[in-house]
């Protein structure tokens, strides 16, 4: 086995019995970008001088065993979320040359621990997609076919992770921006519920979902991440101050006797394609046979849940994309007066679908249209959370597939925004509610891509879904 | 179509965005499809729900009002795509006002 194809559990293991050193680990990882990135496109910057030096750190930190639970660990970062002194574009023209003079809380905390930024991954612009086609910097491709996309929008971090390019990444999930890509790559990836981690030094995108996770290899890695990258950050006043569970203890807890409800809504859904369902429900089998009890219950809004989330999201985006107007930072198109700098710099800055989204917030927004827009899916949104609430008081999780399809053709869907908006249908709606969800792998389709299932869990009760990840990944 | 090409040019000066004749049209055609999307909303009867606007519930996050240190002003200037004395420069704010640096 090559190094990079390890999990953190096993590559921390290795470390510490001096079986290969961090910078041996960091140079496979990018060897392995080295010969994949003009295919799969994963990387928008690769950070290979800067990642080796931390590695030798690293491994000088371990020999005199004062290393941190990372320690000597390369993982990638999605390219929307800042990192001290290292490029970060949003996959955006508009910061193609943005070197962020602070680093994201959840990053400082991942180094602290010995972690090693090797690169920045690619994904949509700003976090505007389902698909990864929306980066200015080329789509990401499939590494199980790369005819199909990576998923969206941390498309880079779920393929540079299933293609052992790093051992894990963080990237941010709004409406299934990790959940999707990584159930499309066959990787474990963790919304966790908003206000579990910081979203400091994050480009926002919509301030009342935006959340920050990460995509691994297992449950348990995503377990050890999440100990590490949660907790209260004085610099995000959304955070929560509760205690942080050891989640690497918890996943080891016995799931027999535990509650998993099942909602036909997620199995009605139009279109879905009948072996994900078979998937599915093989895997709520083998819940069952651990000994859960299987429930099932109803979550009557979720297919409001598309036509709010997409009402709220270009709101607060078009609000949030206000900053990126060529004048403090980012590029800047040279103008007589101060309305065309701003025009002609987002004009070229952005690409199609960030416009769009700007266009649909602002009138969404604008006099007279805000009650019945904004107001209007803030209400539905009241009763989506309620659904969740009222299932809770029932079960302990939830399970449902993540996404209707496997991973659909580079191409198909770019021209018909509407499209690709409902292939988060099955996403968004614990987005919207605030909960926590993880997509873990459950087997592939007959045509060779891989297939994910969604657990979803109560407010701030990410120890119950990750428990049951765990469990059916065993 | 529920958004005519007028009013997608009227957002658009209003949000800053300078947009193609192309654009327009596409933008205008994918935005009614969507906006027409949404109409399903009206399906539901929220006329006794109350608003989300976060879901932490936290309220009134307070701290101590003590100066502490905002990072490195040298870098932040680098950042800046037109300096002069270690001022941001921008052009003027009324139209069609020369540059006068």
């Amino acid at each position: 086995m090559n190094l990079n194809e390890l999990t953190i559990k096993e590559a921390v293991e290795g470390l510490k019995n001096k079986k290969f050193s961090s910078v041996e680990l960091t140079e496979s990882c990018l060897k392995r970008i080295g010969q994949r990135n003009t295919e799969i496109n994963a990387f928008i910057s690769v950070n290979a001088e800067e990642a080796l030096l931390d590695a030798r750190t690293a491994d000088i930190l371990i020999g005199k065993k004062k290393a941190g639970t990372i320690a000597g660990i390369p993982f990638a970062v999605k390219d929307a979320i800042c990192t001290v002194d290292l490029r970060s574009t949003g996959a955006a023209k508009i910061l193609d040359n943005y070197i962020p003079p602070y680093e994201a809380t959840v990053i400082r905390r991942l180094r602290e621990a010995g972690g090693v930024v090797i690169g920045k991954n690619n994904c949509d612009a700003f976090g505007h997609g389902a698909s990864n086609e929306n980066s200015m910097y080329g789509a990401v491709r499939n590494p199980y076919d790369i005819s199909k996309v990576a998923g969206g929008s941390s498309g880079g971090s779920a393929a540079a992770v299933s293609d052992n390019e790093c051992i894990f990444s963080i990237a941010e999930d709004t409406g299934g921006s990790i959940r999707q890509p990584a159930a499309f790559c066959g990787v474990v990836g963790l919304r966790p519920s908003y206000g579990r981690n910081s979203r400091f030094g994050i480009m926002p995108m919509a301030s009342s979902l935006d959340t920050v996770g990460p995509i691994a290899k297992s449950v348990e890695d995503i377990a050890l991440l999440m100990e590490i990258m949660a907790g209260r950050d004085p610099k995000d006043a959304t955070t929560v101050n509760e205690p942080v569970p050891l989640y690497s203890k918890e996943i080891e807890k016995n799931i027999n006797g535990m509650k998993v409800g099942v909602p036909e809504e997620y199995f009605n859904v139009k279109g879905i394609d009948k072996e994900i369902i078979k998937a599915t429900e093989k895997e709520i089998e083998k819940l069952r046979d651990l000994g859960c009890k299987i429930v099932p219950v109803s979550l009557p809004h979720t297919k409001y849940a598309i036509a709010a989330y997409y009402i709220i999201v270009p709101s607060e985006d078009s609000s949030n994309l206000a900053r990126l107007d060529g004048v403090r930072y980012g590029e800047r198109v040279k103008t007589k007066n101060l309305f065309d700098l701003y025009a002609k710099s987002r004009a070229i800055g952005f690409p199609e679908e960030v416009k769009r989204r700007i266009l649909i917030g602002t009138y969404a927004l604008s006099a007279g249209y805000y009650d019945a827009y904004y107001k209007k899916a803030q209400k539905v949104r009241t009763l989506i959370k309620n659904d969740f609430e009222e299932a809770f008081k029932k079960v302990d999780a939830i399970i449902t597939p993540t996404t209707p399809s496997p991973a659909f053709g580079v191409g198909e869907m770019i021209s018909d925004p509407l499209s690709m908006y409902l292939a988060d249908a099955m996403v968004s709606p614990a987005a919207m509610a605030g909960v926590p969800a993880l997509s873990v792998p459950a087997g592939m389709t007959k045509a060779g891509l891989p297939i994910g299932v969604q657990i979803i869990g109560a407010r701030l009760n990410e120890s119950a879904v990750l428990r049951i990840g765990y469990s059916l990944q065993k | 179509m529920a958004i005519s090409l007028k009013e997608v040019r009227k957002i658009a000066s209003l949000a800053r965005l300078e947009l193609t004749p192309e654009e327009e049209q596409r933008h205008a055609e994918t935005i009614s499809a969507v906006l027409d999307y949404m109409k399903v909303l009206n399906e539901v009867d929220t006329s006794r729900v109350e608003a989300t606007e976060q879901v932490t519930g936290l309220t009134n996050i307070f701290r101590e009002d003590e100066p502490v240190s905002g990072g490195n002003r040298n870098e932040l200037i680098d950042e800046m795509p037109e300096v002069y004395a270690g001022e941001l420069v921008v052009p003027g704010v009324f139209a069609d006002e020369e540059e006068k640096i």
